[in-house]
């Protein structure tokens, strides 16, 4: 089967480190999302993999076969790499017809019937065949470059930012399908984003690059609730970070005694929640300060209503120097500014590995 | 304060309907019905002297043998410049070729050696150069850059996306140039093409140099023999149509694809390709066009100044004939500038039937060769206004008519910068529209309405045969100075004028260059 494998791969740019040693296995049939924000490396990674560009150093090893060796490579061409780029990259001078069949022989008496079925494959009608690619819309656009790619049953595809084109609705509905017919295909699948909600609906693996490193490869719910650091768990969503006393399964924080997940070291440490975890009960009005004092209790500062839900910020008492707390709340039962609440936890809070605090 | 001044004025106003032709819709039109002299003069020559001498003068061996010359000199020249520009384009723009921001600006640079100083400085170099052969060499080597500029602006818009995935799809570098980069070039080849095939068409100096006879040579030797004779005439309406057939040629081929990048956003910068072991190979051809195209004349003209000494160095004659060049030119650009205003204005602001058809008109004197707007100048105002034949008036009017397109399509780009809403806020802050149009939108497209005029400017300093036609009795230009001391073999003295010449083209050349890159976005 045809697994992935990058082993060290570094690149720069003149004094630009693009990639500072990038190890990754990607299984076959499988979708990868790789995120970063831009000038994460995430474009230089995709082009190597493609053969676009050559690595510095390090290896590209696909299906056993080695694509890069250092400066060793074997082109773009050769490599049977599908490759969808941002925008489609269509040739405007060219039919949708012929864009799809662009990578077929042009005698091969198959060719009109395999562009048929890569249409419909595409879920594109054949009536668009004639047309050209500033007469279809982004979303279409985008399923002919798909369509282009998948031409030449390809060992693994590449997909370079292909919806961030696209508009809100569109954007979710091209992705889910692009995901389902990749899998029933079974082809080995690469995205690269830099929209980390994009990137956790899409991926069974994903790999959050910074400054030409991964941070971190995992499932999409292993990365989203365990991040390795603050950044990582900043980046992937709203996070509240609390610094707190850790012993076996409990920490205690301004929020009082918390349950944590897995093992980790005793003593001082820092802990994550994320805002949907955290749940306000109203007080009932002259419920005396000092009984609040302990821990777990707060004050609304500032009420936004989002529409399914408001974002609620709430100043914790008893607890001097920290920042004011980010509750995500129902927008159907949300306190009002400057009422007491009580904040409960749900679920386990996650504790940073000591050495990789990145906060 | 009383009360009568507090009064709102609502009731008092009216507001006209908008109009958009008014006073600017007029002008243009009377431009355009200037601009259209020299064809209907052509037409107005044809219908008078009947089919009987039309087809005596039209149909006879020489005008056949003119014609497959024209032809040859044409199909020969165009291919072989569009060859060159597109590996020079390449190489500059696509390639890691050492040094390839000089080359660049080395392949464009042969603009500013006017065509005729180029065969000057052929013939004086090779002095058995004539013919086809010759005519062929010194065309390519004068009017290259015209295609150059726009491929090499074509390549570096393009968006590397398509080529890699071309790649992806199994093409080599080879295959995904054939297939992807060539088609893209399409518009930009076929542009550059019939402006070097239309300068073919018109070209005087050059061929006479060179002694190979075209329309044009044809012309002027006629209309120097016989004067206003219908023989010269109706070889100018042939000359017209076989620009209409280039025109149409291109128009027809160049087809309704679309060549702009599919999708929003912008495309990143392309890589260059390696050229490794075969950069010395490939570094010869920009080396050895550029030794061709600007070492030979530069050769040739150190040469003959050398020789010269201080001798060739009139002060006074030159002085004079720089001093009308300038005149002239400057006088020229205004003028096509201004009358220029007009339809840059409508053609942004009030697009219509009517006024694409108007358009063409502007842009069809700029097309026909400038023998043919002097020849008809020169009978419209021996027969009409007789006073005004040998003015500065009728020679600038020809330069306007000959030189209108270059002034309007920049002054277009100018005001399609400056958005309406601007003219609409100092309309509403009480303007007149002229006042808006002078006061906002024009002083918008000032740059754009500079760089417009100084290709005219550019034009003008380097135009021979209206000129030769058409100035005022004593007027020497520099050109014309130029063109005199070299038809008497005077190749020394003529060195000083076509040196002045190529200094005066110079920074404008470089402005051209320079725009060149601006398009294309670096």
């Amino acid at each position: 089967m045809t697994t992935l494998e990058l082993k060290a791969l570094y690149k720069n740019y003149g004094p630009v480190r693009a990639l500072d040693g990038v190890d990754l296995q990607v299984q076959p049939g499988s979708r990868t999302a790789i995120v970063g924000p831009s000038g994460s490396g995430k474009t230089s990674l995709l082009r190597i993999i493609a053969g676009f560009e050559v690595p510095d150093a390090g290896r590209v090893v696909l299906g056993g076969q080695v694509l890069a060796n250092g400066a060793e490579a074997v082109p773009a061409h050769r490599r049977g790499i599908g490759y969808v780029p941002q925008d489609g990259a269509l040739f405007p001078q060219l039919s949708v017809a012929d864009n799809v069949g662009f990578g077929l022989a042009r005698d091969d008496p198959q060719r009109a019937q395999r562009i048929a079925e890569l249409m419909d494959m595409v879920s594109l009608d054949a009536a668009m065949l004639q047309r050209r690619p500033h007469e279809l819309s982004g979303g279409q656009q985008q399923r002919v470059a798909l369509a282009r790619a998948l031409a030449l049953r390809p060992r693994l595809m590449l997909l370079d930012e292909p919806f961030s084109a696209l508009d809100t609705g569109l954007r979710a509905a091209t992705r889910k399908a692009v995901a389902q017919l990749l899998q029933s295909a079974g082809i080995t699948t690469i995205l690269v984003t830099h929209d980390q909600a994009e990137a956790l609906s899409f991926a069974d693996q994903v790999a959050v690059m910074r400054q030409g490193r991964l941070a971190q490869v995992g499932s999409p719910a292993d990365l989203y609730l365990r991040p390795v650091d603050a950044t990582t768990a900043d980046f992937l969503g709203e996070a509240v970070v609390l610094p707190a006393t850790l012993e076996p399964a409990w920490a205690t924080c301004a929020l009082g005694r918390v349950a944590t997940h897995g093992a980790h070291p005793r003593g001082a440490g820092q802990i994550m929640l994320r805002p949907e975890q955290l749940q306000l009960t109203p007080l009932p009005a002259g419920t005396a300060q000092t009984a609040l004092a302990h821990g777990g209790y707060g004050t609304v500062l500032e009420v936004d209503f989002c529409g399914p839900v408001s974002e609620l910020t709430v100043r914790l008492l008893g607890a001097t120097g920290l920042p004011p707390l980010l509750v995500r709340s129902s927008a159907l039962q949300t306190p009002a500014v400057g009422d007491a609440v009580q904040i409960s936890v749900l679920g386990a809070a996650h504790v940073f590995p000591p050495d990789a605090s990145g906060a | 304060m009383t009360a009568a001044a507090l009064r709102l004025p609502a009731t008092v106003v009216h507001v006209a309907p908008r109009r958009p032709w008014s006073w600017v819709g007029i002008a243009a039109v009377l431009v355009a019905l200037v601009a259209l002299l020299p064809l209907g003069f052509i037409l107005w020559v044809g219908v008078q002297s009947g089919w009987e001498t039309v087809s005596a003068l039209v149909f006879r061996p020489r005008v056949g043998e003119l014609l497959v010359n024209t032809a040859l000199l044409v199909l020969l020249t165009v291919p072989i410049c569009v060859a060159l520009a597109v590996a020079l384009a390449w190489l500059t723009e696509r390639s890691d070729l050492p040094g390839a921001r000089w080359w660049a600006w080395l392949a464009a640079a042969p603009l500013a050696v006017p065509a005729f100083v180029h065969s000057y400085a052929w013939i004086s170099l090779v002095p058995q150069l004539h013919g086809l052969s010759g005519g062929v060499l010194v065309s390519v080597l004068a009017y290259f850059p015209f295609l150059y500029l726009p491929v090499a602006a074509a390549l570096r818009r393009l968006d590397p996306a398509m080529e890699d995935a071309a790649a992806s799809l199994g093409l080599g570098p080879w295959q995904v140039f054939l297939r992807v980069v060539l088609p893209q070039l399409r518009l930009a080849i076929w542009g550059g093409g019939l402006l070097v095939g239309l300068h073919l068409l018109a070209e005087y100096g050059l061929f006479v140099m060179i002694r190979f006879d075209t329309f044009t040579t044809a012309i002027v030797d006629q209309f120097q023999s016989t004067f206003n004779g219908p023989a010269a005439n109706m070889l100018a309406g042939v000359l017209v149509l076989s620009c209409f057939l280039l025109l149409g040629a291109e128009a027809g081929t160049r087809g309704d694809e679309r060549y702009a990048r599919v999708g929003s956003g912008s495309a990143r910068q392309a890589p260059r390709s390696r050229l490794g072991r075969y950069a010395l190979w490939c570094l010869a051809l920009p080396v050895i066009t550029a030794l061709l195209s600007l070492g030979v004349p530069l050769l040739t003209l150190g040469r003959w100044l050398v020789a010269g000494g201080v001798a060739v160095w009139q002060a006074a004659e030159m002085a004079q004939a720089l001093w009308q060049t300038l005149g002239l030119a400057l006088g020229g650009a205004v003028l096509t500038t201004v009358v220029a205003v007009p339809m840059a204005w409508l053609s942004i602001r009030a697009p219509s039937r009517l006024q694409r058809v108007l358009e063409g008109c502007h842009y069809l004197a700029g097309a026909l060769p400038g023998i043919v707007v002097a020849l008809a100048l020169v009978t419209i105002t021996v027969r009409v206004a007789l006073p005004l034949y040998q003015t500065v008036f009728t020679v600038l009017l020809a330069y306007s008519l000959m030189f209108l397109p270059r002034a309007l399509v920049s002054l277009r780009a100018g005001i399609a910068q400056a958005p309406v809403e601007l003219e609409q806020a100092a309309r509403s802050l009480g303007r007149t529209p002229a006042q808006a149009l002078w006061r906002v939108t024009l002083r918008l497209a000032a740059p754009a309405a500079a760089s417009g005029a100084a290709m005219v400017f550019l034009g003008i300093t380097n135009e021979l045969t209206a000129t030769l036609l058409l100035a005022p009795n004593g007027t020497q230009t520099l050109a014309t100075a130029f063109w005199a001391h070299s038809s008497e073999i005077d190749y020394a003295g003529a060195a000083p004028y076509a040196l002045t010449m190529v200094l005066l083209s110079l920074p404008l050349t470089w402005l051209l260059y320079l725009e060149s890159r601006r398009i294309a976005g670096r």
